[in-house]
């Protein structure tokens, strides 16, 4: 195998041959063997695939596979999985890790044999080098975006759609990079002071938790009995609190396909600004399928920020299917997002390619998990708009508002708007609503 | 005090003692979790058994339970513990009129041992008879992070500070045992202190297992079409596919009705068991049910033929 051949996650190792061979040979002498080495070179491959897999995890590894014995491989194999593993998704990535690290079945006969002797033979030596060039193999088999290949390539062509003409959004997943553009100076300018003034106007709700507030309306015992004995135990003054108010968390879905296309850079902008803004929000775009971009949002710089959204997404303006999106969310998300009664912000034109197919229970069951429902549409830019489309059809009865963020190719106006306060929610029915019905 | 476990097997007949039917994967788990003193981070859907690990762990090793149901607002009056404020204010009151003066040893008379109420996490850092005890932390994830901060300390160091007295730590660290129903997710810092396992359903042999274990008065050629059924549920498209739990609802309530076997009509009306959502319910009742339970009975069938 050339060098070149060898990622560079595994070349440090190599040129470290004797610095290991040391390591080894204190290991050996202290009882643990090659193993130890061994796991830690599991470690960096996990790590290297993504997993958050520090050295504190390897020490940990190798006293649990102490404990565990070299037995059974079942046993093995759980007893690093209960180390390295921390969350579900990450099980497929240690599993094919695992099968392809540790793949030689006599390989843990002859590592039990290496916890045992009190000399290095030269079997052992060359056991070294085969196992850095596994490593290195293992590696080639696992780069670190490997998790995500299968979907990507999977869903590219769409043979059966047809082309509905009548409305302008595009039929055809475009699976396509969109390149974000740097903005200019000046826009950059216009959009800092934008974001800085910029409040969501969602309410806070009272949380179970107090602080102490003189002007509260309940008795803060342990203040009380505290002030008490600084008093000297006299005369008691009372102390008060009152219950913390705090934002509810806040989850945004937003539609990027190709009829919201002209917005898209603004709303991310704005999704940005608010992700960053307060902790408990949760970020997700969809076209024809759903993508969680908490993670990708939360790197200070926008444009770095926006640089990797455009990584991890590849249906930028290209269809719409919001039932099917949603229905995703609502299975594999909303439990995980919406457990402390969130405000869920639904953008959205409401075009949608499935003709509303589903949509209306989709939408239901959201409204049905959330505090409250709002839905932005830049379309009600247009005076005469009239939700007409079987997609808004179906949105407009379960939301609890409904907004425009007409012109939201100023991100000055867009915050403007959203700084209103919320209109009262009466009991008899929306203006939208009647004119859905 | 009972002894902890030597090895994988023993773990595994020692869950099964208390008839928990338990993967050897878990068993793994568990076992590394009590040799080294690490508490035990549980994930999974509602209804797997995971809080039922910490009450067997407690009962076949002759341990204590100690129980933290978390709540949204969950603080450190109600966790850790509190002081008993109506019994310090007769205290300061007694001490008035005796006429006492010394400020100083009142502030240690009313800030005392005998003021203080133990809440869950203190009681499991105590000790008491038959060792240290099983400290259950249940469905963490209902609680703020602000709750989930503080318990790193707790659980890292197995101490807790008390400002008028000072840092209570642990002898023999509790077992701890951590569930989480994924309402959301839990800090890598807190997972970073555990080990981590992901509780599954159980697939259909050792359900069955399960079921003739929890609902031994269950007809056995009943107890399969009801794994059967569950099984296929599963692979469906539901909201909220039935648990562990369920099944052994299921197998009980229809025992309960005295049916023997699985009828469309049976389904339909006992669905409520299973489904806890109307969506499901609506979209399974009917011809749906009765084309599953045709699959689950030729199945049957052709397993019975092959075993013949």
């Amino acid at each position: 195998m050339s060098d070149k051949a060898i990622p560079d996650e595994a070349r440090p190792a190599l040129q470290s041959r004797a610095k290991l061979d040391e390591l080894e040979a204190a290991n050996i002498r202290a009882g643990s063997g090659k193993i130890a080495t061994n796991i830690m070179h599991f470690a960096r491959v996990l790590r290297s695939a993504g997993l958050p897999v520090g050295p504190g995890k390897v020490i940990e590894g190798i006293k649990a596979v102490e404990t565990i014995g070299l037995d059974s491989r079942d046993d093995f194999y759980w007893a690093l999985h209960a180390v390295f593993v921390n969350r579900r998704d990450q099980r497929e990535i240690f599993d094919q890790a695992f099968h392809v690290f540790w793949r030689n079945p006599k390989l843990l006969e002859r590592m039990a044999q290496l916890v045992l002797p009190s000399f290095v033979d030269p079997e052992a030596q060359q056991q070294a080098e085969e196992m850095n060039r596994r490593l290195a193999e293992a590696l080639k088999q696992n780069p670190p975006d490997m998790p995500g290949e299968g979907e990507g390539t999977g869903e590219e062509e769409d043979p059966d759609v047809t082309v509905d003409a009548v409305m302008t959004w595009s039929a055809n997943e475009v699976l396509q990079e969109t390149d974000f553009e740097k903005m200019s100076r000046e826009e950059l300018e216009a959009a800092k002071r934008a974001i800085a003034r910029m409040r969501l106007p969602i309410m806070e709700v009272p949380t179970r938790r107090f602080k102490r507030d003189m002007r509260g309306n309940r008795i803060d015992m342990r203040a009380t009995l505290r002030a008490a004995m600084r008093g000297g135990g006299g005369a008691i003054p009372l102390q008060y609190r009152k219950r913390k108010r705090r934002h509810p968390p806040l989850v945004v879905l937003c539609d990027i396909s190709g009829s919201m296309s002209r917005y898209s850079r603004m709303v991310l902008h704005f999704m940005h600004a608010i992700t960053n803004d307060r902790d408990r929000v949760h970020t997700f775009l969809f076209g024809t399928r759903l993508t969680n971009v908490t993670r990708q949002l939360r790197y200070k710089d926008v444009d770095e920020a926006l640089d990797k959204v455009g990584e991890a997404v590849d249906d930028w303006s290209g269809g719409t299917r919001i039932g099917h999106s949603l229905h995703d969310f609502n299975t594999n998300w909303s439990r995980r997002v919406l457990g402390q009664g969130a405000v869920v912000l639904f953008i959205s034109d409401g075009l949608d390619r499935d003709a509303a197919d589903g949509l209306e229970d989709e939408i239901e069951r959201l409204h049905m998990s959330c505090r409250r429902l709002i839905w932005l549409n830049p379309l009600l830019r247009y005076d005469r708009y009239e939700p007409k489309s079987l997609g808004a059809q179906a949105l407009l009865p379960h939301v609890d508002e409904f907004r425009s963020i007409h012109n939201l190719e100023s991100l000055d106006q867009l915050s403007e708007i959203l700084t209103k306060p919320a209109p009262d929610k009466g009991f008899g029915t929306n203006p939208w609503q009647e004119a859905a019905a | 005090m009972s002894t902890l476990p030597e090895n994988v097997e023993g773990t595994l007949e020692l869950l099964g003692k208390a008839n928990y039917v338990s993967d050897r994967s878990l068993a793994t788990a568990v076992h590394l979790s009590l040799q080294l003193g690490r508490p035990l981070f549980l994930e999974g859907e509602a209804g797997v058994g995971k809080t039922e690990i910490a009450k067997v762990l407690s009962e076949t090793l002759g341990r204590n339970l100690v129980r933290l149901q978390c709540y949204e607002g969950l603080d450190v009056a109600s966790a850790v513990y509190e002081w008993n404020y109506s019994a310090q204010m007769i205290e300061i009151r007694m001490a008035e009129a005796e006429g006492m003066s010394d400020r100083d040893r009142l502030g240690d008379d009313i800030f005392s041992d005998r003021f203080l109420i133990r809440r869950p996490l203190l009681q499991a850092l105590e000790p008491s008879d038959g060792g240290a005890p099983v400290l259950l932390i249940d469905e963490l994830d209902r609680t703020d992070e602000a709750f989930e901060a503080y318990l790193l300390e707790v659980l890292s160091d197995f101490q807790i500070t008390i400002p008028e007295i000072g840092t209570i730590s642990a002898e023999n660290p509790p077992i701890v045992i951590i569930t989480s129903n994924r309402t959301r997710e839990i800090h890598d810092a807190l997972k970073r202190r555990c080990f981590y396992y992901w509780v599954d359903y159980p697939d259909a042999e050792r359900e069955l297992e399960i079921l003739s274990l929890k609902a031994p008065q269950a007809d056995e050629k009943l107890s399969r079409m009801v794994v059967e059924f569950v099984q296929r549920l599963r692979e469906m498209d539901l909201f909220k596919v039935p648990g562990i739990a369920e099944t052994i609802d299921w197998a009980s309530a229809l025992h309960q009705l005295d049916i023997i076997e699985l009828t469309p009509e049976a389904i339909d009306d006992t669905l409520g068991v299973l489904l806890k959502y109307q969506d499901d319910i609506a979209k399974i009742r009917g011809s749906e049910a009765a084309k599953i339970l045709d699959e689950v009975k030729s199945e049957i069938a052709t397993a019975q033929r092959a075993s013949a």
